[in-house]
């Protein structure tokens, strides 16, 4: 007996900095607070941070020619004038870089936002709506799932071009099923608790619930699911451009640069290969990274409430 | 147990019908008349019409569905114009390959993925635990063609040891004798695989671990690796068999970077060498039997968890 009313008690008064739970402002507080202590995840942010100025600031601060080729220098190893030698065109390869990663991170982030917004809606809509519609929705979800998409963006981008805008649209348009499935089983966890009911029974909408009530709450899985989307994002780019049907010359992103990758490998170009693609990496991991300490945060959330 | 069998059934085949809806729209709007493709650009446009003709492209829309559906159900995948063989041919030439990569990977990843997220669930936040968790984290955040790029760079081309290409041989048993040729294509593939099943095998055996059964168990005064083999390894396996369910496609277009890479002559390989011939007949008819096998891995997944795990039955 004793045992349950400590354990209620705890349950009630505890926090991780031991004072009271005061109100929802101590909820993002928390949330701050427990992101900050995983240090990956800071270690995350500053990768993330470091590779939006190197790439979109970087250009200021460190001139290359990206635009004359210069073939006398091309294939250069790195050395005076070019830190990271050049390229077959004989473009410096840390500008290429630095322009490379403007595309993958600017597809990356709108991709995973399309992808984003289209998912929650409809995950929202299934799962608030239930009965036929939901079945419906959930079966078209199960079809495109069940084709595998690398193939199909393959295609579509093989026949409609590829541009920045086409390609998140191109991404982002089958990357939403998951977001779905994620919003609709938070929806029908919230869907049952007492302030959905409270907003229904005041008679609420029921675009109003969805919109001030369930999405709000389902934020936090979507906010995880969009860290991981974008990390998905800037991977499939890589393939996408490696296999020849990313961004078309003389746009140029990381997977792009490293499509002749294996003969420059065999002619010992080195430079041209283990940069970019380290570069690939540790983004990715770096939104990995957040994206896995965001959701141990919301399920501790979740689980202390 | 048969209510449930019934509803997937019925699902699945919902599921089947559905792709191949979308592969035909696929199909027909990115190569509605093959008579332009097969003729060749200079072509009068009455030869291109004569064609079409010829082989029924120019009847509506839902007369040419139900004939593709027709076809699918004997077996005919479509004929490819570009290759001028039925794609049936071609596939069957180049999928034991394909499935000789991707099933033998699947296997080594299962044997090493399993034990390695007990372990690390038993010994957590040890050092190993750390050390493991970070290195799979990097190995799953590499793109596979960058770990591929890697494999080739070190082991065959600086190092010698494999050789830089897959097994070329035209006969299935040379190619799947020839270890050392295909030993890095398997290698990157298992790479992959288990860095994506071990943090999902870790985190379900550590929430298996945290269950009172275990509790129990220990309390009981079994010894702990009677606790972990009769309790932890049959529940931690449960999600296992999702995940497999769940990767199977991706075996298919994982296939897809590697095969690329090491010139390995499968499905993957053909459907990129397809796409740039714009072959579009072959292609889509391999995005048909991707979906297809995606639909058939998940309900034999479905069925296997439900065999081993009662409460889903119930549900």
């Amino acid at each position: 007996m004793t045992n349950i009313g400590e354990h209620s008690e705890e349950l009630l008064l505890s926090s991780p900095e031991g004072g009271q739970i005061q109100g929802p402002r101590a909820g993002w507080r928390l949330a701050l607070s427990s992101f900050v202590e995983n240090k990956l995840a800071v270690v995350g942010v500053v990768i993330i941070i470091f590779f939006l100025a190197f790439c979109f600031l970087g250009p200021f601060v460190y001139h290359s020619n990206q635009i004359q080729t210069n073939l006398i220098a091309a294939y250069q190893s790195p050395g005076k004038g070019h830190p990271l030698g050049t390229d077959a065109n004989g473009f410096d390869e840390l500008g290429r870089i630095m322009k490379g990663g403007q595309a993958a991170i600017e597809i990356g982030l709108f991709s995973s936002l399309v992808a984003t917004v289209i998912g929650t809606l409809v995950g929202a809509v299934a799962g608030l709506l239930g009965g036929i519609i939901d079945a419906a929705l959930m079966r078209f979800v199960d079809v495109l799932l069940s084709i595998p998409l690398l193939f199909v963006i393959l295609i579509v981008s093989a026949h409609y071009g590829a541009t920045v805008v086409r390609l998140s649209l191109i991404i982002g348009a089958f990357s939403w099923l998951v977001s779905a499935r994620l919003v609709r089983g938070e929806v029908l966890t919230l869907r049952v608790r007492d302030f959905v009911l409270a907003a229904r029974t005041m008679g609420a909408s029921r675009s109003r619930l969805i919109y001030r009530h369930l999405i709000p709450n389902a934020l936090g899985v979507v906010i995880v699911n969009i860290t991981f989307q974008v990390a998905d994002s800037i991977n499939f780019l890589a393939i996408l451009g490696f296999l020849g049907f990313g961004l078309n010359y003389p746009q140029v992103d990381w997977g792009d640069m490293l499509s002749d990758a294996l003969s420059s490998l065999q002619d010992g170009y080195w430079w041209l290969v283990y940069p970019v693609g380290i570069c690939l990496v540790l983004v990715v991991m770096a939104f990995n990274f957040i994206g896995d300490a965001l959701r141990d945060t919301v399920d501790v959330r979740m689980r202390r409430r | 147990m048969t209510a449930y069998l019934v509803r997937r059934v019925v699902a699945s085949i919902v599921v089947v019908f559905g792709i191949a809806l979308l592969t035909f729209i696929l199909l027909h709007a990115v190569s509605p008349s093959p008579g332009r493709v097969v003729l060749g650009d200079r072509a009068s446009p009455a030869a291109v019409n004569a064609f079409n003709r010829l082989h029924g492209y120019d009847r509506s829309i839902w007369n040419q569905f139900f004939s593709y559906i027709g076809q699918l159900f004997h077996g005919n995948l479509g004929y490819s114009y570009k290759l001028n063989q039925s794609v049936n041919t071609l596939l069957a030439e180049n999928m034991a390959r394909s499935a000789w990569l991707s099933g033998a990977s699947l296997f080594l990843s299962i044997v090493i993925a399993v034990p390695l997220g007990i372990f690390q669930a038993i010994k957590r936040n040890s050092v190993a635990d750390q050390l493991l968790t970070t290195a799979t984290f990097t190995t799953y955040s590499i793109p596979q063609n960058f770990l591929g790029l890697i494999a080739i760079g070190v082991f065959a081309l600086d190092l010698g040891w494999f050789p830089a290409e897959a097994s070329q041989s035209e006969s299935i048993v040379t190619y799947i004798s020839d270890i050392r040729a295909n030993f890095l294509p398997i290698m990157v593939l298992t790479l992959t695989a288990v860095a994506g099943y071990s943090r999902y095998m870790r985190s379900s055996a550590l929430d298996a671990l945290a269950q009172d059964y275990i509790r129990l168990a220990r309390a009981k005064g079994l010894p702990e690796w009677a606790v972990l083999r009769r309790h932890l390894v049959r529940n931690a396996s449960l999600s296992m068999i999702t995940l497999i369910g769940i990767s199977i496609p991706a075996l298919l277009g994982g296939n897809l970077i590697v095969e690329n890479l090491f010139n390995s002559h499968g499905l993957g390989l053909l459907f990129i060498n397809e796409l740039n011939n714009e072959d579009y007949p072959t292609v889509i008819a391999l995005v048909l039997i991707g979906g297809v096998l995606t639909v058939i891995g998940n309900f034999v997944a479905d069925i296997a968890l439900s065999m081993a795990d009662p409460r889903i039955r119930i549900a």
